[in-house]
């Protein structure tokens, strides 16, 4: 019984090393020196790891601009999408209405509305949008905000409806008495009630953001200054001349933020809401 | 999606010192009521309408388009083709042969996904703690790591020169591995982009599985076992069939996610591969469109493959409903 379990645990951590082998060699890729990484030293440690990849990448290649730009985009969108589909929310699962069920299946269909396939008409669209409103057309930043904006809410709606259901009916009614409107329940009751839901939300829209590669590419064409993360990384590979700790070190930077917001929505992860989130 | 938050505590009501102000909203219940709710939905509405049902209008509508580079710039009028554009692709072999690409990766994907993921469940339910704790913390790993840099470092890992890997296994004696290329190869750069998507989508699979073993009664295994049921036939006739709930929703979803892979393909193989070779759907759209100018075509790529999504996605919510995810 005791040897059994040994061998499982053995391969079990066999396994997690193998897992954590890629991240462990990004990691370990932006901390070797240039030289030891173009000379293809094999040693899968460093005795005199540098931060030089990571300057070279902030300050040279411009990352840190980038950086800020994927933030910004985060930002908004996390804030405008999380607010968006608080409010559907509670029209939701606070009121009966006619169509309520069929709302909830659109909402349930526009999460698996494959989004790529709307890259072309969403690139005319920023594109005549961007004619009339500055800001929002194409090379700009708020084209991303815009799109990644409406792709998150659907599944925002998803997860804060259980949140915004589970608040007892009581406690609408208690504010009723005591003299508040319908907006002053939502806004100052129940917003603060469900604050646990809206914190995992925000992070599932953050990181499908902070994620994108396609839209990014496909609507900042020629604004270098506009570009976010996913494309500078992409921009530092060259033909069989690769920067490879330049690019671990971009990488590292991209994947930490994810990493740390992961770890606080982990237990949220197992019931169906994951797969939602890759890409 | 059964995770609630904790039940809020009765907020302390406020010492009152002025007399109770009379109700200003209407009650709970209402006639008003009715319009209330649209008032919410409003914004949420305006934002998905425009960027999600006009879209999406619009791309069944390009598709029927001839739609160039000339008509974008308004040099040639626009002209209205009917189904061409789809006769055009479904005389072209290329468009077969991605789309046979795309099923056949997104089906090797979910099949490799779900036998790790599968695997390594029922390995953690027999784990000491703290290794558990060490192998999920390593998927966590995995699974947040982003498609962009995920493909960024497996390139790094099977760089033909200075990669680990290359450097291993020549090194142990499997032959010359220096300067071999993986993604020279179809096939070998389809099993390399395969692998990276099997290494960040297990996870998913592995703790949705786990999480379901482990909410299967002790007393029904154990029931089984004094009826003197054999480990394999208690996991095959007791644990599967109260797992399969799990099962279908892990299998969908990853159905859903490998059919429309497009980062990792883009970036891991330099946009579709030697002459196209790696080509799937969503690319396919993407360079038709981007590259070559050819929007129209583009859009009745679009349309295909969210037509093929829907179907996926109809399955899914009768799995859901089955399941009685209450709407």
């Amino acid at each position: 019984m005791t040897l059994r379990r040994l061998r499982n645990d053995v391969a079990g951590l066999l396994v997690a090393l193998v897992v954590a082998l890629p991240l462990y060699w990004m990691l370990l890729s932006a901390l070797k020196p240039r030289a030891a990484l173009e000379a293809g030293d094999p040693a899968p440690y460093t005795l005199e790891p540098t931060l030089e990849s990571f300057r070279r990448v902030l300050l040279i290649d411009g990352f840190g601009q980038y950086l800020l730009n994927s933030v910004l985009v985060a930002v908004v969108v996390v804030t405008v999408s999380t607010l968006c589909a608080f409010l559907a929310a509670v029209a939701l699962t606070r009121y009966r209405f006619r169509l309520r069920t069929t709302l909830l299946i659109m909402v349930l269909t526009a999460q698996m509305v494959p989004v790529e396939a709307l890259t072309i008409p969403l690139f005319f669209l920023m594109r005549t949008l961007g004619y009339s409103i500055p800001g929002i057309g194409l090379n700009q930043l708020g084209s991303l905000m815009l799109v990644h904006t409406a792709f998150a809410i659907p599944l925002a709606v998803w997860m804060l409806r259980s949140f915004v259901a589970a608040v007892p009916k009581e406690l609408e009614e208690a504010a009723w008495l005591d003299g508040a409107g319908s907006l002053t329940f939502v806004t100052r009751v129940l917003f603060p009630l469900v604050a646990p839901g809206v914190v995992a939300c925000s992070i599932f829209s953050f990181i499908m953001t902070w994620n994108d590669f396609l839209f990014a590419r496909t609507f900042i064409i020629s604004a270098q200054e506009n570009q976010t993360l996913p494309i500078a990384l992409l921009s530092l590979f060259k033909p069989d001349e690769n920067d490879w700790g330049g690019i671990m070190a971009g990488s590292v930077l991209m994947t930490l933020p994810v990493l740390v917001f992961f770890l606080f929505v982990q237990h949220r992860l197992a019931n169906g809401l994951g797969g939602a989130v890759k890409g | 999606m059964d995770a609630r938050p904790p039940t809020p505590a009765p907020p302390t009501p406020a010492p009152t010192t002025s007399p109770p102000r009379r109700p200003t909203g209407r009650p709970p219940g209402s006639r008003s009521r009715r319009i209330e709710p649209w008032m919410y939905l409003v914004p949420a509405a305006l934002v998905l309408g425009v960027m999600l049902v006009y879209p999406l209008y619009q791309l069944v509508l390009v598709s029927f388009f001839d739609y160039r580079q000339p008509q974008v710039t308004g040099a040639e009028p626009l002209e209205f083709v009917g189904w061409a554009n789809y006769r055009t692709l479904l005389s072209d072999p290329q468009f077969w042969e991605v789309l046979l690409n795309t099923v056949g990766f997104a089906a090797a994907c979910v099949l490799g996904t779900l036998a790790v993921g599968g695997s390594l469940a029922v390995l953690a339910t027999r784990l000491t703690p703290w290794v558990r704790t060490v192998l999920f913390l390593a998927a966590l790993g995995a699974w947040a790591t982003p498609a962009v840099t995920g493909s960024a470092v497996w390139l790094h890992l099977f760089d033909p020169t200075l990669g680990p890997v290359n450097q291993a296994l020549t090194w142990l004696g499997f032959g010359d591995f220096s300067g071999h290329s993986w993604t020279y190869d179809k096939w070998s750069a389809f099993a390399l982009v395969g692998a990276q998507v099997v290494w960040c989508s297990f996870p998913f699979v592995m703790v949705t599985l786990y999480a379901g073993i482990r909410a299967i009664p002790e007393e029904v295994v154990e029931a089984a076992r004094l009826d003197g049921a054999s480990t394999s036939r208690i996991a095959w006739s007791v644990m599967l069939p109260m797992l399969r709930p799990a099962v279908t929703i892990v299998t969908i979803q990853s159905i859903i996610w490998d059919f429309k892979i497009f980062t990792q393909i883009y970036i891991m193989t330099g946009g579709g591969g030697i002459a196209g070779q790696n080509l799937v759907l969503n690319v396919y759209a993407y360079q038709k469109a981007f590259a070559s100018g050819q929007y129209g075509l583009g859009s009745a790529i679009g349309v295909i493959t969210t037509l093929l999504l829907l179907l996926i996605t109809l399955v899914y919510l009768r799995a859901l409903r089955r399941q009685g995810e209450v709407l």
